[in-house]
């Protein structure tokens, strides 16, 4: 039996457990838009710009560990998602992305909303198709699911022509899929585990540094594992946070450039440095051979291109974080000249110089009555969400107060755009994490600024009835700029002050939201209460002091001990 | 230094794009480029020449290796290899220098490949210092015209039986 190409879609969506995707509809898709009208086990989101689509469903997918789905139409629908696939590229995200297309007699005649999607997102998907043969349809969208799951995980574009949608095609039986050019490394190197092995049973100085790939791998429980076994301190990147209690004495919080005083210490003083699924980012490693240079390397990732491609790694591991860390944990299970009470006794000197550093410069602020702190706004919201809510960030100062001061124990419970830096992530980020949690407590810290790239994403949240707290920490600047300005450009504060701003409060309310204020660090827990206790989706404005920083911070080009602190 | 890369990759549409783009993107660069179908028509072979330290050689090793379309990537500098490119260059030939052009595109072992009543064009084919020696010699006799084409290589097989 034949069926059209658009039921075909939905069938595979269904084959892959998809059943919540993220859209805007448009001339190229709207045969498969009337298809989705006809599919009730499938929740289609209409966000108000195709961006929000796919930082829904980025967060979506981080949120549930599964691939998240969007869907626009071509042109413009096309090159709106553009900075969402870039960013779920650079934060190593499982996404497909669909993308409708002029039918392919046209393709390549500059047809109305005809745009080379593909060769646009080329260098910021993991993969891409264009389906040009309407019997392709099928294994494409397998093979598509497979690679953004699979290996290092990344979005995967599949540009759709609108008569491959309508054709009627035969539906092909599901198959193991086996690609002849793509097999990523799973299982570890037993021979490089027991290497690892042997470094870390004769460190005295370890520091364990996390990023991404341990919680795209799921192996917070591994870590954790191996951190406490061997009395490890672990620092985490921005994507790492939650792979490891932020709560446990042996967490030194975040590293790099926004890191804590003891993390960036930590790091150069070890003498081995056990990199799990990070990748020695710019904003991690700072000035690159001061980091930490007396250290031997272990580096754990599943894409062999992240070795050594910033730094030099002496013991390089390809495979699935998971993976290698659970062999670590079993090797020293059955090694016999492991005794673990041994070895915490001989990195106590090491855990307690640890301690001096954190007693001499503790992650902190300087707290003032009159005026509400940002990190004091962070800090109320874990209290009273016990650190059980999941946050979503924009970018900037926000972001870097959350992670700060925000202490993640578990993992998926932090959504920020890491990588790319994409201002406007953090709300539809919310509503997709929403979605893909219903139960749970979201919520947006952001900025006066950044809120304002994707405030339309309002409408949505109302229509799907997620009730997201937006906390606003309200500057009035767009302010990690203009901290870079007023430290490095003499206070020049070239368009960084938003010298018209809406009433969010208002703003709320014309979306039938509800709008809060804070003016005072008094206010701050009612309205955090009040907002926790409303069933609706909530603004919170918290007016905060102007010129705060975000301190640690190492300068541009600087090496990460040469910290400005407080 | 110099490095002959050879990529075996799907015959697809874009792939080649994916290729240069990946080089473009990454800020490495290409001296030559050739790229044809195998035996297999649904795979083509990429022999690229690029230059760089090794620890950039690596990271364009395995970013190519990364590309889904890709099947294979060799450094032909770990390999015992034959290089070849070709050449074809139109050279002044009038009387006083017809000859001396015939017998140097002898001793090269090249061909004459069209003729005019005022110049030769001259097919090469060879590793690119050959070619490179022959331009150096032709150069002062006149040359009006190159084109050539990226390297190609392939390993030698083994010696042993």
């Amino acid at each position: 039996m034949k069926i059209t190409g658009t039921q075909a879609i939905m069938k595979c969506l269904k084959e892959q457990n998809v059943n919540v995707i993220f859209g805007f509809p448009g001339g190229a898709v709207i045969d498969l838009y009337d298809e989705i009208m006809r599919t009730e086990w499938l929740t289609h989101v209409l966000v108000r710009h195709e961006q929000a689509a796919v930082h829904a469903a980025d967060a979506y997918a981080r949120v549930r560990g599964e691939v998240g789905v969007a869907l626009v139409t071509s042109g413009p629908g096309a090159t709106n998602t553009v900075t969402g696939i870039a960013s779920a590229y650079l934060d190593s995200i499982p996404m497909v992305v669909f993308t409708g297309q002029v039918p392919t007699a046209l393709i390549g005649n500059d047809a109305f909303q005809e745009v080379d999607i593909v060769g646009i997102t080329r260098p910021c998907t993991k993969h891409n198709y264009l389906v040009k043969d309407p019997k392709d349809l099928v294994p494409t969208i397998r093979e598509a699911f497979h690679i953004a799951r699979t290996g290092r995980p990344g979005p995967v574009l599949i540009d759709l022509p609108k008569d491959v949608m309508a054709a009627m095609i035969t539906f092909p039986e599901e198959k193991p899929i086996r690609m002849r050019t793509y097999r990523p490394t799973y299982e570890p190197h037993p021979g490089q585990i027991e290497k690892a092995c042997q470094a870390m049973l004769h460190a005295k100085r370890p520091v364990l540094y996390i990023g991404g790939g341990v919680i795209a791998s799921n192996a917070s429980d591994e870590v954790t594992e191996l951190g406490r076994k061997l009395s490890i301190p672990v620092t985490m990147t921005l994507m790492g946070l939650g792979g490891f209690p932020g709560t446990d004495p042996l967490s030194l919080g975040m590293l790099g450039m926004h890191g804590t005083y003891y993390a960036n210490m930590a790091v150069a003083e070890c003498d081995l440095l056990i990199a799990v699924g990070a990748r020695f980012d710019d904003r991690v490693t700072g000035r690159i051979d001061a980091f930490a240079p007396e250290a031997e390397i272990i580096h754990i990732d599943i894409d062999p291109a992240s070795i050594s491609k910033n730094v030099e790694v002496d013991i390089p591991i390809v495979a699935d974080c998971r993976q290698a860390v659970a062999a670590m944990n079993s090797w020293f299970n059955r090694a016999k000249d492991f005794d673990r009470d041994k070895v915490a006794q001989r990195h106590e000197p090491w855990l307690e110089k640890i301690r001096g550093w954190k007693d001499k410069h503790p992650l902190g602020y300087l707290e003032e009555t009159d005026v509400i702190k940002p990190q004091f706004v962070v800090e109320k919201l874990h209290e009273l969400t016990h650190g059980d809510a999941i946050i979503t960030t924009e970018v900037g100062q926000n972001q870097m107060w959350a992670a700060q001061f925000y202490q993640f124990n578990k993992p998926r419970h932090f959504m920020t755009s890491g990588g790319l830096g994409v201002m406007g992530y953090g709300f539809p980020a919310a509503i997709g994490a929403q979605m893909a949690a219903p139960d749970k407590v979201v919520i947006d810290i952001a900025g006066d600024g950044s809120i304002q790239m994707n405030i339309q994403e309002m409408a949505t949240a109302r229509q799907y009835h997620c009730p997201v707290k937006i906390a606003i920490l309200n500057n009035n600047y767009l302010g990690m700029v203009r901290q870079w300005q007023e430290l490095f450009y003499d206070k020049r504060y070239s368009n960084t002050t938003l010298d018209v701003a809406p009433d969010f409060v208002a703003l709320a309310r014309a979306y039938g939201a509800v709008g809060l204020r804070a003016t005072k660090p008094s206010e701050v827990e009612p309205v955090i209460k009040e907002a926790l206790a409303t069933d609706n989706l909530v603004i919170m404005d918290f007016v905060i002091s102007r010129e705060e920083g975000v301190y640690p911070m190492v300068p541009a080009g600087k090496a990460t001990t040469e910290m400005l602190l407080v | 230094m110099k490095h002959t890369i050879s990529v075996l990759l799907q015959n697809k549409p874009g792939v080649l794009s994916r290729v240069t783009g990946l080089f473009s993107g990454r800020g490495f660069n290409i001296e030559s480029l050739a790229v044809n179908q195998t035996l297999d028509p649904e795979v083509s072979c990429l022999t690229l020449v690029t230059t760089g330290p090794d620890s950039i050689i690596e990271q364009i090793t395995k970013q190519l290796h990364k590309l889904i379309d890709v099947i294979k990537v060799t450094d032909m500098r770990e390999v015992e290899c034959v290089e070849r490119e070709m050449a074809l260059i139109r050279v002044k030939a009038e009387a006083a220098t017809r000859a001396e052009v015939l017998r140097i595109v002898d001793i090269f072992r090249g061909k004459v490949v069209d003729v005019s009543p005022k110049s030769y064009a001259i097919e090469l084919t060879g590793d690119d210092k050959k070619i490179q020696a022959l331009i150096d010699i032709l150069k002062p006799i006149g040359i009006q015209e190159i084109v050539r084409t990226g390297t190609i290589a392939m390993a030698r097989a083994k010696k042993t039986p």
